[in-house]
């Protein structure tokens, strides 16, 4: 497993590297779509560790986007420059390293807040996650709506345009590494045995509320990444861009994809975010073919489009 | 080897258990039998940390473990197969097995713990690769209790292991549990509704009604008793 994983990884790196070098010919139209599709992967894959595998219920990954968006642009905007001029730095790998610590930062950021939000709803049995995140989504985008430095109701903008496919599938190729590598080994088992049966879990020995923990911590770090991959492709955010919609969004792509099946997920991302694309000539009723599509899917997959490996089994009782 | 003195525990404003007392000596096979609703899953749980109490003791080799998180509960050697055969549904057979396993990280052990379920239940060795949740529910009932084995513990809680599964399987299971508790040396808890088995293969018995210990006393001693006859032996 680890090994073939791993070489996957890097292939999928030096293909997007390749990609990059490439990339001035490609449509900026097209090239902005699959920046996107990538976005949304990461967000899907990363939420799917949570609402898929550890079988909790978070609705506010648009949230923790919103943070990893906010903290990285404003590195970038803010910080980076002078730092980096004080230090005597510029060109490509300045702004390179520059970008990196922005999206890493942000993603750690988010982290915080996700062990803020987890550690009080998790320890908590029951559907509390559910209610806490989807105020918590709400709260932020308040929050940022107020900060004047950070642009209030109008957002950031001008952000640099650091986000390119290489970065963009680095991270999509390291997030799906990260996840699928801990629900593989020994102790991440756990992960799918709290999802089938907390009680059980806790009498085997398992810690179950640090399983829920790490699983959302780990989530939202991704889910802040992918914020700071966002802000950087489209060059400015604002707070309605993180709103409830973009959660639920993520939400449908881990139903549909199959919860649990990161394969699926994957391919849900893709799906759902080329759909509405491939919809734009027939603007006016986009949203309703979409939302019908999905509608129908649900009512004719409910266990998702794309599962086929380990079937859902209802535990016999 | 356990003893629980004087167990109290709430369900918000109703309270299920009132002053529990009893006692597991190394060795043994103790049972508690009692209607349903009686408290005897709420015992359980209480005992291995899945429940908060309100009040008493639970002395565990001595040692109070009253409101210890279960898992540091499970690493003093004390494992409970749970009422419902709680397996884990899309795990594979094997992976269920190893999970039991959890605390351990001594590898050889562990596979010969493995080997020794196998030895008792030889049909969880042939579905290995299987998905937990497809199984029967007589395999998912072995399955629970050799996955409580893998723990190697010393202490066996185990809550209606018969729950649902055919008169000749259940009598299986009950040989496999004396077997256990013989050539382990596991001490044993167990809570039945079938109070017959439960008392043939029981040195000792409770009878919990409504919260309470109303009797106890031998095994053999409590299947001649009166009050128990009519109320859990079927009259006779
Ligand atoms: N989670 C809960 N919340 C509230 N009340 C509960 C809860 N679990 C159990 N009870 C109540 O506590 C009492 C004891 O329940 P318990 O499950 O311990 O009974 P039992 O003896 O195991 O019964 P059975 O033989 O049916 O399994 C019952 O009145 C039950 O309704
Ligand atoms: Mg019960």
């Amino acid at each position: 497993m680890l090994p073939r994983s791993q070489i996957l990884l890097l292939a999928t790196v030096a293909a997007s590297l390749g990609v990059t070098m490439f990339s001035d010919g490609i449509d900026p139209y097209f090239l902005l779509v699959i920046k996107n599709v990538g976005i949304n992967i990461i967000l899907a894959v990363s939420l799917n560790l949570v609402n898929g595998y550890t079988g909790q219920f978070s609705l506010g990954h648009a949230g923790f986007m919103a943070v990893g968006a906010y903290t990285s642009a404003a590195i970038t905007l803010f910080l980076g420059p002078p730092l980096l001029a004080a230090i005597g730095m510029h060109g490509v790998a300045a702004t390179a390293g520059l970008f990196l610590a922005a999206l890493v930062a942000g993603g750690l950021v988010a982290a915080l807040a996700g062990l803020l939000v987890g550690i009080p709803s998790l320890r908590l049995k029951g559907d509390y996650l559910a209610i806490v995140t989807l105020g918590f989504g709400e709260i932020i985008r308040v929050i940022f709506r107020n900060v004047q430095s950070l642009g209030g109701a109008l957002g950031l903008n001008g952000i640099p345009p650091y986000t390119n496919f290489f970065w963009t599938f680095t991270f999509v190729a390291l997030t799906v590494y990260v996840i699928i590598s801990m629900v593989h080994s020994t102790y991440g088992r756990g992960f799918l045995a709290v999802h089938d049966d907390e009680v059980a879990a806790e009498a085997m020995g398992l810690n179950t509320t640090r399983y829920k923990v790490i699983a959302f911590v780990v989530g939202a770090f991704f889910a802040g990444i992918a914020g700071g991959l966002y802000g950087h492709s489209q060059r400015s955010i604002d707070p309605q861009t993180f709103n409830f919609v973009k959660s639920i969004e993520i939400v449908v792509m881990v139903i549909l994809g199959g919860m649990g099946n990161t394969v699926g997920v994957i391919l849900a991302a893709v799906l759902l975010t080329l759909l509405p694309e491939f919809l734009r000539p027939i603007a006016e009723y986009r949203m309703m073919i979409y939302s019908l599509l999905l509608i129908v899917l649900m009512l004719t997959r409910p266990q998702g489009l794309f599962t086929w490996r380990r079937a859902k089994v209802q535990p016999a009782t | 080897m356990l003893e629980v003195k004087n167990l109290t525990v709430n369900y918000g404003a109703i309270t299920a258990l009132r002053g529990v007392s009893l006692q597991v000596k190394q060795g043994d096979i103790v049972t508690l039998i009692g209607a349903n609703g009686a408290g005897k899953t709420t015992t359980l749980r209480a005992i291995s940390g899945l429940l908060k109490t309100a009040g008493g003791e639970v002395l565990y080799e001595g040692r109070n473990i009253a409101n210890l998180p279960a898992h540091e509960i499970v690493k003093l050697g004390m494992s409970h197969v749970p009422e419902g055969r709680m397996v884990f549904a899309n795990l594979t057979v094997l992976e269920n097995l190893q999970m039991g396993a959890y605390l351990r990280r001594d590898k050889p052990a562990i596979r010969k713990e493995m080997d020794y379920v196998f030895g008792i239940f030889p049909r969880l060795q042939e579905r290995l690769k299987q998905t937990a949740g497809t199984l029967s529910g007589g395999e998912q009932q072995m399955l629970a209790i050799g996955r409580a084995l893998m723990s190697k513990p010393k202490f066996l809680m185990l809550d209606e292991p018969s729950l649902g599964i055919a008169p000749l399987l259940v009598k299986t299971i009950f040989e496999k549990i004396v077997e256990i508790n013989r050539e382990q040396g596991i001490s044993i808890l167990l809570v039945e509704q079938n109070a017959n088995l439960a008392l043939e293969i029981s040195q000792y018995g409770y009878v919990l009604e409504t919260g309470r210990i109303i009797l106890q006393d031998r095994s053999l001693a409590l299947r001649q008793n009166p009050q128990v006859k009519s109320a859990y032996l079927g009259g006779a």
